[in-house]
């Protein structure tokens, strides 16, 4: 027991003032007084959950038949390019009914030829062996592709990557703000943005797919036939933005959003909001061409399979830039052009979970939380005050420094504070000097059967340690489990309990046991009120 | 300065001669709490069963049928409207709504704009939206933690002491959740995701005090191995309850702070962890004690494990 070697106490020592060192700027946070901590100590900050310091947090998921579909039209516009290139094959009936795409090959002796190149357009998946699509032939001159089971998983891993970046340019286009935008599992965003009172704003933004298209209009359908969603062959039937009726256009794409490098709104000759829309290189010398070839004939403007106008193609548009028209206001104009220069989404996103907290709320959650861990704390320093005497002291003194590590390493791994974290600290304030009671009822235990004062405590310290450690396991089992399983808050107070685990065990055995020796080797006590 | 002991020195409660009185009636207990959670079902929060959940903290108090008629009045399917914490404030919890996740935002979105409109100064907390797939997975993977923990746990005990020890801590662990699970179905408290972080600390935390006693009942068996069980139990209880009683005391100090005065929104974690305390101190003593018994541990049981433990436990020291 008295051997407790100077280097220990020093690194005993070391640790608790880091820990103390580290948890201040945490606690000063938000007060006049954080300013004026220095700058050349450690400056690391707990994060408040979004429970406690409001904000958003949505979870979005992967609108998969849409993944589906987008991916179906890219690889429609990718064959036709490619089979019109030379020698060129003439097919005709495309199809992407049934989740696969179909065309029939007009001269029968250049399926063969057609099935090559579309296996070369396919690509090998890596570590699996497979191909992103099978190609077959059915009826000897319908051409089938389908998409295998891992290129669809490659895709969608791909368009959440993807995706989640469009996301997070739509949310915050500066890059200034501290959002949280992270994949989960294979098909989820999570997004979290702190101190947004209305979610409703960022549900627009997100909610948008934005792509952008431009189709001649097929001036040769049947306007009755339309109505009915009946198109001829290479066009289809969209539908107004305003839904005030319907539209056949041509099923090839002119120019689509991808080749956009700017979006802002601005306003037509008429004070009319609008979006300008400058291409690059590649995109403008396209649009160009399909303006310079089709002028006097109205295009259409398709976002995310809406016709937001069709206006006539008056002049050749070679600059690469142009304005989209439609209804907008301000607002939508604006949200729109933010989506256009983020980027399409490559696959659709729906809300499934949606939490916000009001930051008045947050702050009334902090308030009661603070006032609750004081008293808290103040009430179980007194019991084990009256209750143990000297040795309460000790083990108040290792409670007062175990909350200070717990917030010291929360802080030093930038863990976030969530509201049950508050009922986690609280919980491990009355919780901590369970070690401490077990020891100390231990030492009582040995000087009734009569030990010697130091045996008493060296016994004391060594028989209570086994049950200390197997309670503690058992305490590590049940949070380790939520911080796997929870989400959110739940985690923030499994972390709460883990660290405070850890930390209370250095606390209430070795730093008290320190404390116990320092005084036994100074004062040399004969007798013990335990 | 005398110190307070609030348990005498030398105890010698006879907590083995009600054992059976104790088991039979922690049983019936148990199941009378299972029947009745499965009759009545639990009062599940948005969490589990989806659905909305808006938080509002009025001005002034306010007539609450009137705002019930109101939010009916928007037709969004059956609405219920609760006082949480305060009075000035309410959550309207609205059903998930048939038409996905677009009718979802409206639903909510014409709750705020009603609040807006008719009770000026109203201040909305908090929005929880909450789909049926997410609300599934929750249920599932909360129900898939408990049971985790309480099997690892109990593997745990198994491995440290012996395997009729570990059964002992299933045992203990499953008629604290059955309590608890009852008290909730009992009292119509909402059950969210909080209330399972509870159920998962009560698992960790009612074990506390069994594994002190387990632990002090494995080391008499040694001291003592001409004993028979019972007086040795009896013993190892009598020892061990002055520290019971003060850790379950400075647990309950802080949790009944925490409940009393602190935020409303924890209340029911808190309180789910100040009975899983209350009763795994219970527990400990009238539940993972007697079941050794029942298991057929005997003084003599552990000897020969005993004996090669101390030559492991001899050799790093």
């Amino acid at each position: 027991m008295l051997e407790f070697p100077r280097w220990k106490v020093w690194l005993v020592s070391l640790v608790v003032a880091f820990g103390v060192l580290l948890s201040i700027p945490s606690l000063l946070a938000g007060t006049p007084y954080a300013s004026a901590w220095p700058k050349w100590l450690p400056q690391y900050r707990i994060s408040l959950g979004l429970d406690l310091a409001g904000g958003s947090h949505l979870l979005l998921e992967a609108d998969q038949g849409d993944a589906l579909k987008q991916r179906l039209q890219a690889k429609e516009d990718e064959v036709a390019t490619e089979l019109r290139r030379n020698p060129g094959i003439d097919i005709g009936d495309i199809s992407t009914a049934g989740g696969r795409l179909s065309f029939m090959v007009r001269n029968p002796t250049q399926v063969d030829a057609a099935v090559d190149r579309m296996r070369n357009l396919t690509k090998p998946l890596a570590l699996t062996g497979n191909r992103d699509w099978d190609v077959s032939v059915i009826d000897s001159t319908r051409v089938v592709l389908t998409p295998t089971q891992s290129g669809t998983t490659q895709a969608l891993k791909d368009a959440m990557g993807v995706a989640r970046d469009v996301v997070r340019r739509r949310i915050d286009p500066g890059g200034t703000k501290e959002i949280t935008v992270i994949t989960e599992g294979s098909n989820r965003i999570l997004v979290q943005v702190p101190g947004v009172e209305d979610p409703e704003a960022l549900k627009k933004l997100i909610g948008q797919t934005a792509r952008l298209e431009f189709k001649l209009v097929d001036m040769s359908a049947d306007p009755r036939e339309v109505q009915q969603g009946r198109a001829p062959p290479g066009s289809q039937v969209l539908p107004m933005a305003d839904g005030s009726t319907a539209i056949a256009v041509k099923r090839r794409v002119m120019v689509s959003g991808d080749q956009l490098t700017e979006a802002t709104q601005g306003f037509d000759q008429d004070n009319r909001p609008d979006i300008n829309i400058r291409f690059n290189t590649a995109g403008a010398r396209r649009f160009a061409r399909a303006t310079q070839e089709n002028v006097g004939k109205p295009f259409a403007i398709i976002l995310d399979d809406k016709v937001l106008s069709a206006p006539n193609i008056n002049e050749p548009i070679l600059g690469g830039n142009a304005q989209i028209t439609g209804s907008f206001t301000v607002q939508s104009a604006h949200d729109l052009a933010v989506s256009l220069a983020s980027g399409k989404l490559p696959v659709k996103l729906n809300v499934i979970e949606e939490r916000t907290v009001g930051p008045d709320l947050g702050k009334d959650s902090i308030h009661k939380g603070v006032i609750a861990s004081l008293v808290g704390t103040l009430g179980v320093v007194i019991f084990m005050l009256v209750t143990y005497g000297r040795f309460g002291v000790y083990a108040n003194i290792a409670l007062v420094v175990n909350a200070f590590l717990i917030l010291g390493i929360m802080a030093m791994f930038n863990a976030t504070l969530t509201l049950p974290g508050i009922a986690g600290f609280i919980l491990t304030i009355g919780a901590a000097v369970d070690a401490n009671v077990l020891i100390n009822e231990r030492i009582r235990e040995e000087i009734r059967r009569g030990r010697r004062l130091i045996d008493a405590v060296e016994t004391g310290y060594h028989e209570a340690f086994r049950a200390i450690f197997d309670a503690n396991v058992t305490h590590v089992i049940s949070a380790g489990i939520m911080a796997y399983f929870g989400s959110g808050p739940v985690r923030g107070f499994a972390v709460v309990l883990l660290i405070g685990v850890v930390t209370s065990v250095f606390t209430a055995v070795y730093f008290t046991r320190m404390l116990v020796a320092l005084w036994i080797r100074r004062t040399r006590p004969r007798e013990l009120h335990i | 300065m005398k110190l307070l002991k609030l348990v005498p020195d030398h105890t010698n409660l006879d907590f083995m001669r009600w054992r059976n009185l104790a088991l039979a009636l922690s049983l019936i207990a148990t199941i009378v709490s299972l029947a009745f959670t499965a009759y009545r079902g639990l009062n599940l929060g948005v969490d589990f069963v989806g659905g909305q959940l808006v938080r509002v903290t009025f001005a002034q108090p306010i007539d609450v049928d009137k705002l019930r008629g109101q939010v009916l009045g928007l037709q969004l399917g059956e609405a219920s409207i609760q006082e949480f914490g305060g009075p000035k404030t309410y959550q309207i919890r609205l059903p998930k709504p048939e038409g996905g996740d677009a009718a979802a935002n409206v639903a909510a979105t014409r709750v705020k704009q009603l609040i807006a409109s008719d009770y000026p100064g109203a201040r909305v907390d908090s929005v929880d939206t909450v789909s049926g797939k997410v609300s599934e997975e929750l249920a599932g993977d909360s129900a898939k933690a408990i049971v985790f923990a309480m099997l690892g746990i109990a593997i745990y005990i198994w491995w440290r002491f012996e395997w009729q020890f570990g059964v002992g801590a299933l045992l203990t662990l499953a008629h604290d959740i059955a309590m608890t699970l009852g008290f909730f179905a009992f009292t119509r408290l909402q059950v969210d995701l909080n209330v399972v972080a509870a159920f998962l600390t009560i698992v960790g935390y009612s074990l506390n005090d069994t594994v002190v006693i387990y632990d002090r009942i494995r080391e008499n068996l040694r001291k003592y191995r001409k004993m028979a069980i019972l007086p040795l139990l009896n013993l190892s209880l009598n020892e061990t309850l002055a520290r019971t009683v003060v850790t379950s005391l400075t647990v309950l100090i802080a949790l009944g702070v925490l409940m009393l005065i602190g935020p409303e929104v924890i209340f029911g974690l808190a309180i789910a962890i100040f009975l899983g305390v209350v009763i795994g101190t219970y527990s400990s003593i009238y539940i993972s004690a007697p079941v050794l018994v029942w298991l057929g541990v005997q003084p003599d049981s552990f000897l020969r494990s005993d004996d090669e433990k101390d030559q492991a436990e001899a050799q790093p020291a």
